[in-house]
């Protein structure tokens, strides 16, 4: 059942001409303007920072992508469960957890990107060896070998049980590295760096921006992941159809060399 | 048969394995070795290798395991042996418990021929109360990093690619046992002016990750390798 059901929603998206619906359409235009605005906001109308001067803009985006990033991964647990349940057992919570991980892997480079950036503008280093930082490294590398593990091959059921599996194990893994990093971190840490500079005194405008950068990337997180699940959707269905195909034609020379030999004699 | 005489039964032939090819004894542990005294080489200093010692002989162990565990399910899947197990109906969380409690057994002599070799090669000094310390961490730090170990291995065995998957797969998860492990040995060698009695919360820890990937691995195996 598994198989054939998206082999069916297959043929109906094979009419149209992408993995666009109506509703997806609105939520990307949704998301190009709410981009836009936040383009606006956080380079021209928000005021430069007291204290770390123009390279506070950078944070607009890394609050955002770090924001979406972990809620791909809050995405992929609750997908990987809800496959692994019995009753709510379907592929299509495996792609959406696949197509929530490659984004939150995606985000999460944007965000150690930027924040390397930032670092580097405002600590004068790209890395400091915070908690918070040394853990969303970690976390990175996981959901990288996390999707290492989706590209493994095998039948789709396989693929969805393994990766469900291991999703699982990245969240018992992450408040592990995360108290670890703590406590390693307060060993050898001292508290000047954790004090932010910046993170207390925002100006209205400022906190504004910062929220419309969230609800940005989270629009575009949503839209991304529609139309990832659709894709790999259609993947799965082309790998089944081309399983199909290839047994038929097999069965046919199977056939033709009968009926060859069938002449012969 | 009970989930714990499935245990011992695979444990025991892990072990057999072990002793009839030699395996660990003759490549593991002169490779772990090896890469002690390559530390050496890169490290140069007297006082800096005495410094990160504790962190070495850790990091040394982590890449020992790397290799036992890639050995131990070589052994499993040359011959289609964890299918075979699988088919006989076999309980998944008795081969998983069997299975850590063998490459335990081998990753702890590993451990303390390390800790020799640190303290013989790097100068490391120890007293009474530093010695029931570090193998008091031995006990369990072992035990999470051979369930770790079995628990990604057996997810890893018998694809293509492995040999890189593993490690990709499994570093991140160890990286609190490697904190763990190395702050509680800085005590235990007295190394970088800690006292002894600091080790001992770095030892709860460790018991707290053994205890989660224990049972998360008991739990979590049979839908692994059932396949």
């Amino acid at each position: 059942m598994a198989i054939t059901a998206p082999t069916n929603r297959a043929d109906a998206c094979a009419t149209a001409t992408g993995t666009g619906t109506r509703f997806t359409r609105g939520l990307g235009v949704a998301a190009i303007a709410a981009l836009a605005a936040l383009a606006l906001f956080g380079l021209v109308l928000s005021p430069a920072d007291v204290v770390q001067g123009e390279s506070v803009r950078i944070l607009y985006v890394h609050v955002g992508t770090v924001w979406v990033a972990y809620l791909a991964f809050v995405v992929t647990a609750v997908s990987s469960a809800a496959y692994l349940w019995k009753r709510t057992r379907s592929l299509t919570w495996d792609r959406i957890a696949g197509a929530s991980a490659e984004i939150g892997v995606l985000f999460m480079a944007v965000t150690l990107f930027t924040g390397s950036l930032w670092g580097r503008l405002t600590w004068g280093t790209f890395w400091v060896w915070d908690a918070r930082v040394t853990t969303t490294a970690l976390l990175f590398v996981t959901y990288i070998g996390y999707l290492a593990v989706r590209g493994l091959g095998g039948t789709h059921d396989q693929r969805a049980r393994r990766s469900a599996v291991v999703a699982l194990l990245a969240v018992l893994e992450i408040p592990l590295v995360h108290f670890s990093v703590v406590i390693w971190n307060s060993v050898h840490q001292d508290a000047s760096v954790a004090n932010r500079p910046g993170d207390v005194m925002l100006d209205g405008l400022m906190l504004f921006t910062l929220l419309l950068g969230t609800v940005a990337f989270s629009l575009v997180f949503v839209w991304y992941v529609l139309h990832r699940q659709r894709v790999l959707m259609l993947a799965d269905a082309v790998d089944d159809r081309g399983l199909d195909l290839a047994l038929a034609e097999r069965r046919q020379e199977g056939r033709d060399g009968l009926s060859t030999q069938g002449v012969e004699r | 048969m009970s989930v714990w005489r499935t245990a011992r039964l695979v444990a025991a032939k892990d072990l057999r394995i072990e002793r009839r090819s030699r395996v660990v004894t003759n490549q593991v542990l002169p490779f772990a070795g090896l890469v002690m005294v390559l530390f050496a080489f890169v490290l140069d200093s007297d006082a800096v290798l005495l410094r990160v010692a504790p962190g070495l002989i850790w990091l040394a162990a982590v890449f020992g395991l790397l290799v036992v565990v890639q050995r131990s399910f070589a052994v499993e899947t040359a011959d289609g042996a964890l299918d075979a197990l699988r088919v006989a109906g076999v309980d998944p969380a008795g081969v998983f418990l069997g299975k850590s409690f063998a490459l335990a057994t081998m990753l702890a002599v590993l451990e303390l021929v390390l800790g020799a070799l640190a303290i013989v090669l790097y100068g490391a000094e120890t007293s009474p109360a530093g010695v029931v310390l570090f193998v008091t961490t031995l006990l369990p730090a072992t035990c999470a990093l051979a369930f770790i170990g079995t628990l990604y291995g057996g997810l890893a065995a018998g694809v293509k690619g492995r040999e890189t998957l593993l490690p990709l797969l499994m570093f991140p998860v160890v990286a609190p046992v490697l904190i763990g492990a190395t702050r509680a040995t800085e005590a235990a060698l007295d190394t970088s002016g800690v006292a002894t009695s600091e080790g001992w919360p770095w030892v709860a820890l460790l018991a707290v990750v053994a205890a989660l990937f224990g049972v998360g691995g008991t739990l979590a195996f049979g839908s692994l390798v059932e396949e």
